[in-house]
């Protein structure tokens, strides 16, 4: 029960409920679209980013509590940040659900992210925590429609 | 009475605790766990008679001979088929499905049409798919119900003189319909369409008579009945299977090869190319004597009581919706419970011992009739009780309570 509570902390769970900047945005310069064909889950990052600098990001989608919070998370964190420091958030995101994470919160976004260190005692469930985050950099690094499919994720 | 107790003896796995709890195991339409004596059954072949089968003169080749030759003929006895010709081992059901739709799709036209249903398993819509783009078959579907049962009417409506096979599924692995296979071979007659029957879920949990139920083609899975995985069946009648090409070639299938011609072998050799997976053959025998020792009949009727109160125990939870309500079912019970993801109930009832599938279960196209991305699952075997669902009750409540 103890693990369960880690991996389903309260911000996860309110996060799960009233997710932040979700839905489409009508008009967006960057776009992926993420698969993990193995649950089902499915989410749509679309940003606007204007002189390296990630104005807006929203998602849409659906998938399980732990994979709507991350991705709610995520757009709480990246917005009106440079897209060379989304992708070493996402670095820093990929150590926390993994293993080598030493629980030191070094700054605010880590702190934010850190709710996702239950995710590693469930392997199984480290996908569904890291769709949104490489859907986000795949948008980020083309402006054409991109797929995220299960195959490159982990 | 069914002694349940007695029997989970039988199962190593059964006594275990998972993260500190006894482990609840409802995952049996994924796979069963296996008897010790189907382990050990294996373990003898390995450690006292392995060798190649149908090769060698020497004593541990006829050992192996006979056991994989035994074996098949214990599978022939327990369908009730004509001869042991009939009966081709294959790598599981979806070897088996492939292996017909491969085989009878070369003689199949343009045009030509086969009928499956909505809850059909991937294994049984995908190898005709492929023959549609090779061949350009139409592939018609029959729909189904809210309460997940073939509509017979609109079967009736689809089937014509077009129609060359009708390919399905005896019970649904995530509704647990029983179809009514019956009515749908003797429809299928009436136009002369072949039959195929996935008995994947049903081969253990009802009477299986390939004579009777006169199908063309019947298949299912080692490891879903006891078994060890990577062995199953193709029942095929003779006559057919004769007419049909080889499959894949090599090894015991061919009588003799020179560069300039190959003869095949007799049935069932024919459709087993290549060294067989002979400690499965052998571990399946071994799994259908112990079900026909526990005795089948006793089987369904306990089965039946699981199912029973599962579905009231399930049923008292208001936020709970059973998915898959027909009449006639099999012990498995698909559910959603509110809007929380059946991923986030499957890791939340694994951590009190409880094993249940979640997802789409390899039939998408249920899940999109039935309006939702995945179900969980919990499916049943003799071996489990009602205590076991007991537990299972109190852990969803648990599930809604943090997702209050
Ligand atoms: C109804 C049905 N058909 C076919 C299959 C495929 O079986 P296998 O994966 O053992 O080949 C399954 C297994 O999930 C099934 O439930």
């Amino acid at each position: 029960m103890h693990e369960l509570k880690e991996l389903y902390q309260q911000v996860i769970l309110d996060h799960n409920k009233n997710p932040r900047n979700f839905g489409p945005l009508p008009q967006y310069t960057n776009y992926a679209a993420g698969h993990n064909p193995l649950c089902g889950d499915q989410v749509d990052v679309y940003a606007v980013v204007e002189d390296g600098i990630i104005k807006e990001l929203k998602f849409s989608g659906s998938g399980c509590a732990i994979s709507k919070a991350s991705a709610s998370i995520m757009t709480t964190l990246v917005v009106g940040k440079s897209v060379e420091e989304a992708k070493t958030l996402f670095d820093e995101f990929h150590r926390i659900v993994t293993a080598d994470f030493d629980d030191k919160v070094e700054t605010l976004e880590l702190g934010k992210m850190a709710v996702f260190c239950g995710v590693r005692e469930f392997p199984a469930r480290v996908k569904c925590a890291s769709l949104a985050w490489h859907t986000m950099v795949s948008a980020l690094e083309s402006s054409q429609n991109n797929e995220v499919t299960d195959n490159n994720l982990n | 009475m069914f002694r349940v107790n007695e029997i989970r003896k039988d199962f190593p796995v059964l006594s275990q605790s998972v993260h500190g709890k006894p482990l609840i195991y409802l995952d049996n339409a994924a796979t069963t766990q296996k008897p010790l004596k189907v382990i050990e059954a294996m373990n003898e072949y390995y450690r006292e008679y392995n060798s190649n089968i149908h090769r060698g003169v020497h004593k541990l080749s006829q050992l192996s001979t006979t056991a994989y030759e035994n074996a098949r003929s214990v599978v022939k006895e327990y369908i009730s088929a004509s001869s042991t010709e009939e009966i081709i081992f294959t790598r599981g059901a979806t070897e088996a499905i492939n292996l017909v739709a491969a085989t009878l799709g070369k003689s199949l036209n343009e045009g030509d049409e086969v009928i499956i249903s909505h809850m059909e398993h991937h294994a049984n819509i995908v190898p005709w798919q492929m023959i549609r783009q090779e061949k350009g078959i139409i592939l018609k579907v029959i729909p189904i119900n809210d309460d997940g049962e073939i509509i017979f009417e609109e079967y009736e409506k689809l089937i014509s003189s077009k129609t060359k096979v009708v390919s399905i599924v005896h019970i649904s692995n995530t509704l647990g319909t029983i179809n009514p296979i019956e009515q749908i071979i003797s429809k299928a007659k009436e136009f002369n369409a072949l039959t195929l029957i996935d008995a994947s879920q049903s081969i253990h949990h009802s009477h299986i008579d390939v004579k009777k139920l006169d199908c063309d083609f019947l298949v299912f899975s080692g490891h879903k009945i006891y078994a060890p995985t990577g062995i199953g069946v193709l029942y095929g009648k003779k006559k057919i299977l004769d007419k049909l090409p080889p499959y894949q070639t090599g090894g015991d299938m061919i009588r003799s090869v020179t560069f300039e011609k190959t003869l095949f072998n007799d049935l069932p050799y024919k459709f087993e190319a290549g060294t067989p997976n002979i400690a499965g053959a052998i571990g399946l025998a071994e799994a259908l004597n112990y079900i026909r020792s526990i005795g089948l009949d006793a089987i369904i009727d306990y089965e039946k009581e699981l199912l029973n109160y599962a579905t009231e125990k399930l049923s008292e939870i208001t936020e709970l919706r059973i998915i898959g309500t027909a009449k006639s079912k099999a012990a498995v019970v698909s559910f959603v419970l509110r809007d929380i993801h059946p991923h986030d109930i499957g890791t939340m009832v694994d951590m009190d011992g409880v094993a249940i599938r979640t997802g789409h279960h390899c039939t998408e196209p249920l899940m999109r009739r039935f309006n939702v991305p995945a179900t969980s699952r919990a499916s049943f075997s003799f071996y489990n009780t009602t205590d076991e669902i007991n537990v299972l009750h109190n852990s969803l409540i648990k599930v809604i309570n943090m997702f209050k």
